[in-house]
């Protein structure tokens, strides 16, 4: 039955979660749960109503609330998203399916071990803060119409979980690691042989297949896709360089 | 039964992670088209070394083999031969381009600009095939 809820008409919506607590509720299975969405209910908010009212054993990671931590990556009806801006009414399904990120380990319910992708993403050397927009350093200099900040990655494990090679790879450095690689290249931030030794073998930037799936899913249009491919193109470029030097 | 891509089989996970596009964009499609093609090229390869070694049991048995290729049946899996020659050796074109890291911000319009040529270019495949 629709209703009129704080932010416009609900609908009923039900929630399909994927269940999974090693011992207690081992196979996984789906369980199912029903809210009242009004436009703005998000996956998170969901989560936390069924988790209040009604299954206080439900698990999933979360923080901050506005995409700005990283921490609620799941897939929402197959597709990567943040849950605490994937509104359900925008899937436009009566049932949502809530599973884990693929890619990384299953820890219970919808809670994936972050330590391989923090692993992956380590070496890169890529200093893992954000500076703030408003400081005046930050001013565009003349002639610049709009940064690409590398910065934008909140490492929130969505692109290894939608990335088909990661699926299968679990050794592969990642759509995330090697764009920040390619950043620390541009940056100058590390010395060219030193980001080159991190992604030139088979488990770095030559793994990838160029699905692009990365790109597409990036929550904070990090487009690591295309850092990939520029990270391949200065790579060719440096070895060709250091071949002719030699000869 | 619930089954997370981390609990499946290394065989049911790259089928889960490598053949279905079901929700993903362009670029995964290219992917999944390519792998299909590129198994489906090696496994016409083997057949039509085991085909042409009819060569060796003498004319009678290769002008029977010829009747049988020239049968309907046979023409259809040609044009689906000649689709998958065509979408593998286009799309490696996208693949060689944008990973050299050219036009990838382009990738989805060369991916279907490409496969419109392929689509084309089996068109008139398709008819030769049948016609001539
Ligand atoms: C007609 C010219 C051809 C071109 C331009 C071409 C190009 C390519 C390229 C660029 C890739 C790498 C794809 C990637 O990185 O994801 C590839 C993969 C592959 N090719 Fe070809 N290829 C051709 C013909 C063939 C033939 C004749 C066969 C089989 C006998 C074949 C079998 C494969 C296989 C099995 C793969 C691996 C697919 C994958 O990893 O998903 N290719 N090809
Ligand atoms: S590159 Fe994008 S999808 Fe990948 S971890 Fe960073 S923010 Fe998330």
């Amino acid at each position: 039955m629709n209703q009129h809820g704080r932010f416009g008409p609900t609908r009923p919506i039900t929630l399909k979660i994927l269940r999974y607590k090693p011992g207690f509720i081992d196979p996984p299975r789906y369980d199912t749960f029903q809210v009242q969405a009004d436009p703005l209910m998000t996956v998170l908010d969901a989560l936390e109503e069924i988790k209040a009212t009604a299954d206080s054993t439900l698990l999933y990671r979360h923080s901050c609330h506005h995409a700005s931590c990283g921490t609620c990556g799941m897939k929402v009806n197959g597709r990567e998203q943040l849950a605490c801006v994937a509104r359900l009414v925008d899937e436009g399904t009566d049932e949502v399916v809530v599973e884990p990120l693929g890619s990384a380990p299953l820890v219970a319910d919808l809670v994936v071990d972050m330590t391989p992708f923090a692993l992956h993403m380590a070496p890169s050397g890529m200093a893992l803060v954000r500076d703030s927009e408003f400081m005046p350093e930050a001013e565009r200099p003349a002639g610049v119409e709009r940064y690409t900040r590398y910065e934008d990655c909140i490492e929130c494990n969505i692109c290894l979980s939608a990335c088909p090679v990661a699926n299968t790879n679990p050794g592969f450095i990642g759509p995330a690691g090697l764009a920040a690689a390619y950043r620390a290249l541009v940056t100058g931030e590390r010395p060219a042989a030193e980001v080159f030794a991190y992604v030139d073998h088979d488990d770095g930037v030559w793994r990838c297949h160029s699905a692009m799936e990365c790109s597409a899913v990036c929550p904070s249009d990090v487009q690591p896709g295309h850092k990939i491919m520029a990270l391949r193109r200065e790579l060719v470029a440096y070895k060709v360089k250091r071949f002719f030097k030699r000869g | 039964m619930a089954v997370p891509i981390q609990q499946k089989s290394t065989g049911a996970r790259a089928l889960q992670a490598w053949f279905n596009p079901l929700k993903r964009s362009a670029g995964f499609l290219a992917f999944v088209l390519m792998r299909v093609t590129g198994i489906g090229l090696v496994i016409y390869l083997l057949l039509h070394m085991v085909v042409i070694g009819n060569l060796l049991r003498g004319p009678e048995g290769w002008d029977a083999l010829v009747a049988t290729m020239k049968s309907p049946a046979v023409l259809v899996l040609d044009v689906i031969l000649i689709a998958g020659i065509l979408i593998h050796m286009l799309n490696g074109i996208r693949v060689t381009i944008i990973g050299l890291g050219f036009g990838t911000s382009s990738h989805k319009g060369i991916f279907w600009t490409l496969m419109a040529v392929a689509a084309l270019l089996l068109a008139y495949s398709g008819w030769l095939v049948f016609t001539k």
